[in-house]
């Protein structure tokens, strides 16, 4: 972190001595005196215990503004909904809402827990996306490989991606019916075509040379593959799977909803039918946390996976 | 290891090699190309760019095949990925996922050879080419003088009969492109297999080789063969730049060159 990246200090020593930003003195006073001793022999502090001070600072303040903006989106919610400039009635109220998540933690609904409705849409999501990504990096890898394969798959691939996926839900509660099945199933028709799509491209465009050298080295097609195809394809399928999963968790509601007898699709259309504003968004509320987790395990498991690569460009990719 | 008789001799007689190009005519890359690598020979091919030195590299490796013509190893027909035969590459072949290690143990292992057993020679493959130690490194923590090191390993390793190589220094600075040289001279004079060698640099080709084989621009054919007799081991190829006949060998051979190298040029100039 260079001095230069300061926004707050576009015109050099001298505005400090002025006294401007005078509310924050205490935290930026020892860059003050930094600046001074060693202005412009030295753009980048050279001291670690300097860097590390402004490491930290710049930490605190992204820190500082998150949380305003946290206090100011929520906390603007709940007060125009008091004052009433905004329906509560319709929009609901964040103290409305952590109050039904504790109802519905404490009391279930009428079809069960309400951990037990976490589980279930979670397992749905979880299977579906499983199915839908494996399905997706071996049809994605296939294709990818084979040209020939490809050019004649292709044109029915692209019309199965102009398919609005929703409206197959109701396809599936008539061929599958309300159990498991029709939602796993939905949740892995939206992942594959995230993840098909990106090992596909991915597969394409493995370094020619890289397929070359193997192949002298003696690489069968399957070594070919496995040593070389799919690690190379793997930074664009982690980079699928974390919009996969918001997918399999969509599919896996928007399935519930059409028909279910249990799960937080369910809880939404309770609460939709009783005009439960608050349900609806303790619901939202519940879906956020899961994607959250579950994108904190993908992180984890994306920084195992690709730990070969240079370190600023998986950090760039985790954000 | 019994050297003369792993190394192969490889001939080409009249092979051309034509391309399909996207906009539709047919491109002839290279036309009646014939030349001999002598078993355990080094040979150098220089010509100007474009002339089809890598297309005759890849058809030699079995990558390619040649549209007419025939090429030999060690007398048999080279049909699909040759036998023995290793690759180095102009640009970076090394995977990135891979350590230094694994990187280096890949042929082996391609070739059935158990994973201990293949990280075994592997290590002992890393520590000749001088980069014990930097076994668990992966390349993007290398340098480019270094990843090269790790290219030249991962070719080595299969015990190669013939080694061919495209250039496989051009992307280096001088300084570290001389050290590579007498690294590669050193180890080839342990293991003297056969050795086809791409470079533009002509103290390169004559300070490395046996056998100079000049190309003409496109498209390629060969225009003539010289056979450098500096006697062996070389030494520092730095060094040996000085040496009297050196110096006549790289001027006769550069005069040759240099006919053809205007050629290209002006082939390029006039469509550009």
């Amino acid at each position: 972190m260079s001095n230069r990246d300061n926004p707050i200090n576009p015109s050099g020593p001298s505005s400090w001595e002025d006294g401007m930003l005078g509310t924050s003195g205490p935290q930026i006073a020892p860059l003050a005196y930094e600046q001074k001793s060693g202005p412009a022999t030295s753009p980048l502090p050279s001291g670690g215990n300097l860097a590390g001070r402004l490491r930290w600072r710049r930490r605190l303040l992204v820190l500082a503004g998150q949380l305003a903006l946290g206090v100011v989106v929520i906390g603007g919610w709940q007060w125009f909904t008091t004052e009433g400039w905004v329906d509560r009635f319709f929009f609901g109220q964040p103290t409305g809402i952590v109050h039904r998540l504790y109802t519905l933690f404490r009391d279930g609904t009428s079809f069960g827990s309400y951990p037990r409705q976490i589980f279930v849409t979670f397992q749905e999501a979880v299977y579906g996306f499983l199915l839908g990504s494996v399905v997706g990096i071996v049809v994605g890898v296939a294709l990818g490989t084979n040209r020939y394969l490809s050019d004649i798959v292709s044109p029915y691939i692209k019309m199965l991606n102009a398919i609005p996926r929703i409206v197959l839900g109701s396809i599936f509660v008539v061929a599958f019916g309300v159990g498991l099945l029709p939602k796993v199933i939905l949740a892995a028709v939206l992942v594959f075509f995230v993840v098909f799509f990106n090992a596909f491209q991915g597969v394409r465009e493995v370094d020619p040379n890289v397929i070359a050298n193997a192949r002298v080295l003696g690489a069968k097609q399957l070594d070919i593959i496995r040593h070389v195809t799919l690690p190379s394809a793997m930074t664009w399928i982690i980079a699928s799977l974390h919009t996969a999963f918001g997918f399999a968790i969509v599919g896996a509601l928007v399935q519930e909803i059409l028909g279910s007898t249990e799960g937080l699709g369910l809880v939404i259309s309770t609460a939709q039918g009783t005009f439960d504003a608050n349900g609806i968004f303790a619901v939202v509320f519940t879906v956020m946390a899961l994607t959250l987790v579950a994108e904190f395990i993908l992180t984890r498991i994306e920084h195992r996976l690709l730990a070969w690569r240079p370190q600023s460009r998986s950090e760039a990719a985790s954000i | 290891m019994a050297a003369a008789t792993r190394s192969a001799r490889i001939e080409l007689t009249g092979v051309t090699k034509r391309f399909l190009t996207p906009s539709g005519p047919i491109f002839t890359a290279i036309e009646d190309v014939s030349f001999v690598v002598e078993p355990g020979q080094f040979c150098a091919v220089v010509g100007p760019t474009g002339c089809g030195k890598s297309t005759t590299l890849s058809l030699v490796s079995g990558l390619d095949r040649p549209s007419a013509g025939q090429i030999t190893i060690g007398g048999a027909p080279v049909e699909g990925i040759a036998d023995g035969v290793s690759f180095m590459f102009q640009a970076d072949a090394l995977l990135p996922w891979k350590t230094v290690l694994g990187n280096v143990a890949m042929g082996p292992i391609f070739r059935g050879t158990g994973k201990k057993q293949a990280h075994a020679s592997a290590r002992d493959w890393v520590r000749r080419v001088g980069l014990a130690g930097f076994e668990d490194r992966y390349p993007h923590q290398l340098s480019g003088g270094m990843r090269k090191r790790v290219a030249m390993a991962a070719a080595l390793i299969n015990e190669p009969r013939i080694l061919i190589m495209d250039e496989p220094f051009g992307a280096l600075d001088v300084q570290t492109k001389a050290i590579m040289s007498n690294e590669l001279l050193a180890l080839w004079e342990q293991i003297r297999c056969s050795v086809i060698f791409i470079t533009h640099d002509l103290d390169e080709a004559v300070a490395l080789s046996d056998r100079v084989v000049v190309m003409t621009s496109s498209p390629g054919s060969i225009k003539d063969v010289y056979d450098i007799d500096l006697p062996r081991p070389r030494g520092d190829v730095q060094e040996m730049r000085f040496q009297p006949r050196f110096v006549e060998l790289q001027r006769r051979i550069w005069s040759s060159l240099r006919e053809e190298v205007e050629r290209a040029y002006a082939a390029t100039a006039v469509s550009a």
